[in-house]
């Protein structure tokens, strides 16, 4: 697995006496949509979280294009060019939608590419244009998932995590959000989504991994998930 | 028999409940309505007696906008650490102290050379210049050493210990620079009235509210239009979401504390232009009542805090005049601080979140 863009090996992480992940490795490859399937609680947000550097590894490595960033700060991590999705949205929400977009671009300076970016999103999602002044705490939910993609895309990551980008939408707009992201990956962005809903996640995906309390138990390609029997019952309780 | 036991505590404890509430009420209702009535009858019972014409009540006017400009200029700076760390940095008072204190020094040696009256302005600058500076250096240092290693702390262990700095520097100025009040030297060009828009003041009043206002317009810009601004604003919002947008938060923060300390350093030179002394306490008074100035306009809003440093001074300056006068209060302008305080006490009461209610958005 010498060619994958970002990996995590023998990764454990805990909050205080809590351990949240135990010995997982996960190989990213560039190119691909990767998920993390793993009902409430399992430890996705974790995986994520350690990646950025916002929860400490204290074990395992963290390789990123190459080289070690477990022991870096989160905006170290970000300039490498990884950055993600939050967790229910977190947008700021007293900030303008374009505001939002150009923080996204805090650490680049190459303000007609930023500008060139900017558009791209708008592209992607036309709502937003027309939202532009409107301050991000009073759009709609759908509308906030958005600009919460947007905002992470005007990093130019090359690999963007998201973090449950289905909670708390509509079936719908569920649809557009995982067309918009594999759109984004057709771009050329590698792509690690971490959800729930498995099914939704395993229809975009290259590959999958399924964390079970802090532990992967399960790793394969989408195809043969969609097809595993165990899948629905034993790891992911709530899939349909 | 077990079964009914325990109707009536629950009774009695919900009687009581019921009894708390209209009792508060009636209380903060009796308070208001005596505050008014007093300021009502106070005031019309002083414009009766005729002791004050018009242009008295003018300049105390000019007089209250000058000093509350120079508490809206601190007040900023409270505003700007709690908008960024939800927390009450007491000592800044004796940020705004240390670099006019420390620019006296330099202000002397000018006047003994007599660079200050032949170089008004350069002077002036030059003043400006090291007081700032030197109200920035321990705005930073403070942030530095007393409140980063604080961080994750329950917020009442920030607040204690900027009590505790607040104390450290006045006593350390003190030993530096000794315990008496000391005049500030006279600067020519300042003294003297103008008269604009009809209205005769101290140019010295008009300069240090044309200068607060426009500090207060360049750090409004800054904080709107900068991206070192939009990071305050962000770090302000959801720090870790701030880091994740690769903003140095850790830098941010030092940020804030300078600007805050630019300010206040600022002020501290309009300061004496008003009162023209300075004493290692000076700090003190300011620093509250800018606070107040700060939780009137709803702290952590930049506009509220200007508005309320102007209100605060207008109130203190016509206030005990007005409303003590006629109920024939010997020498009101000693109750000033009853003025500032007892607004402090009723926005507290009243209108927790301030006139802009900011704090309880941030705090949401
Ligand atoms: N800040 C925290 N402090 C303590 N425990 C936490 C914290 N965040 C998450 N946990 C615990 O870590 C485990 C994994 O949580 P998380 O990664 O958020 O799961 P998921 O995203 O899969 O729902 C859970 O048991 C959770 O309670
Ligand atoms: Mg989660």
């Amino acid at each position: 697995m010498s060619d994958a863009i970002l990996s995590l090996r023998h990764v454990s992480a805990s909050y205080g006496p809590v351990r949240a992940l135990d010995d997982i490795s996960i190989d990213v490859n560039e190119g691909e949509i990767v998920c993390l399937l793993g009902s409430n609680a399992a430890g996705k947000s974790t995986t994520l979280r350690t990646i950025l550097g916002m929860t400490r590894a204290n074990a395992g490595e963290i390789v990123f294009d190459g080289e070690r960033i477990e022991g870096l700060t989160t905006p170290e991590i970000v300039s490498r060019g990884l950055t993600m999705v939050p967790e229910n949205r977190r947008l700021f929400g007293k900030m303008s939608v374009k505001e939002n977009l150009e923080i996204g671009a805090n650490l680049r300076d190459d303000k007609a590419e930023i500008q060139e970016d900017i558009e791209r999103v708008f592209s992607l999602f036309p709502r937003l244009k027309e939202r532009i002044r409107q301050r991000a705490g009073t759009l709609s939910g759908g509308e906030q998932q958005m600009l919460a993609i947007g905002r992470a895309l005007t990093a130019r990551p090359k690999v963007l995590l998201l973090d449950e980008p289905s909670m708390g939408l509509a079936p719908i707009l569920v649809e557009q959000v995982f067309e918009t992201i594999q759109e984004i990956n057709s771009q050329g962005t590698t792509i690690f989504v971490v959800e729930q809903n498995a099914h939704m996640a395993l229809s975009i995906a290259d590959r999958g991994y399924v964390l079970q309390t802090g532990s992967i138990v399960l790793e394969d390609t989408a195809a043969n998930l969609l097809e595993h029997p165990k899948l629905s019952d034993a790891y992911l309780g709530e899939m349909e | 028999m077990s079964a009914p036991a325990p109707a009536p505590a629950e009774q009695s404890s919900r009687r009581l409940r019921f009894e708390r509430i209209p009792m508060r009420r009636i209380i903060l209702i009796v308070l208001s309505v005596s505050i008014i009535y007093g300021v009502v009858a106070g005031s019309t019972a002083t414009l009766r007696t005729g002791v004050f014409t018009a242009e008295d009540w003018q300049s105390l006017f000019i007089n209250g906008l000058a000093r509350g400009s120079v508490y809206a200029l601190i007040a900023i700076g409270y505003t700007l650490v709690y908008g960024i760390l939800f927390m009450i940095n007491f000592a800044h008072g004796e940020v705004f102290m240390a670099g006019v204190y420390t620019a006296y020094f330099v202000a002397v040696a000018f006047a003994g050379n007599g660079f200050l009256n032949s170089n008004p302005l350069l002077s002036i600058a030059i003043l400006l210049l090291v007081s700032m500076a030197v109200s920035v250096f321990i705005a930073v240092l403070l942030e530095r050493l007393a409140y980063r290693p604080l961080r994750g702390a329950p917020r009442l262990v920030p607040l204690i210990t900027a009590i505790g700095a607040s104390f450290f520097l006045q006593y350390t100025f003190r030993g530096f620079y000794g315990a008496n009040v000391r005049a500030y030297p006279t600067i020519e060009i300042l003294q003297g009235k103008w008269t604009i828009f009809g209205i005769q003041m101290l140019k010295t009043q008009a300069i240090v509210i044309v200068a607060a206002l426009f500090l207060w317009f360049l750090l409004y810009l800054f904080v709107a239009r900068t991206k070192t601004g939009r990071s305050m604003r962000a770090v302000g919002e959801d720090r870790e979401i701030a880091s994740l947008m690769g903003i140095n938060v850790d830098r941010t923060i030092v940020a804030t504390f300078a600007i805050g300390g630019a300010l206040a350093g600022a002020a501290g030179i309009l300061y004496v232009f008003l009162f023209n002394q300075v004493i290692f306490t000076m700090g003190f008074l300011p620093g509250i009542k800018a606070f107040t100035a700060a939780v009137l306009g709803g702290i952590g809003s930049i506009t509220g805090a200007a508005m309320g440093g102007l209100i605060l001074g207008i109130l203190e300056a016509v206030g005990p005049n007005l409303f003590l006068t006629g109920a024939e209060v010997p020498s009101p302008n000693q109750l000033q601080p009853v003025i500032a305080f007892g607004i402090l006490v009723l926005v507290l009461i009243f209108l927790p979140g301030g006139f802009l209610g900011a704090s309880e958005e941030k705090r949401a």
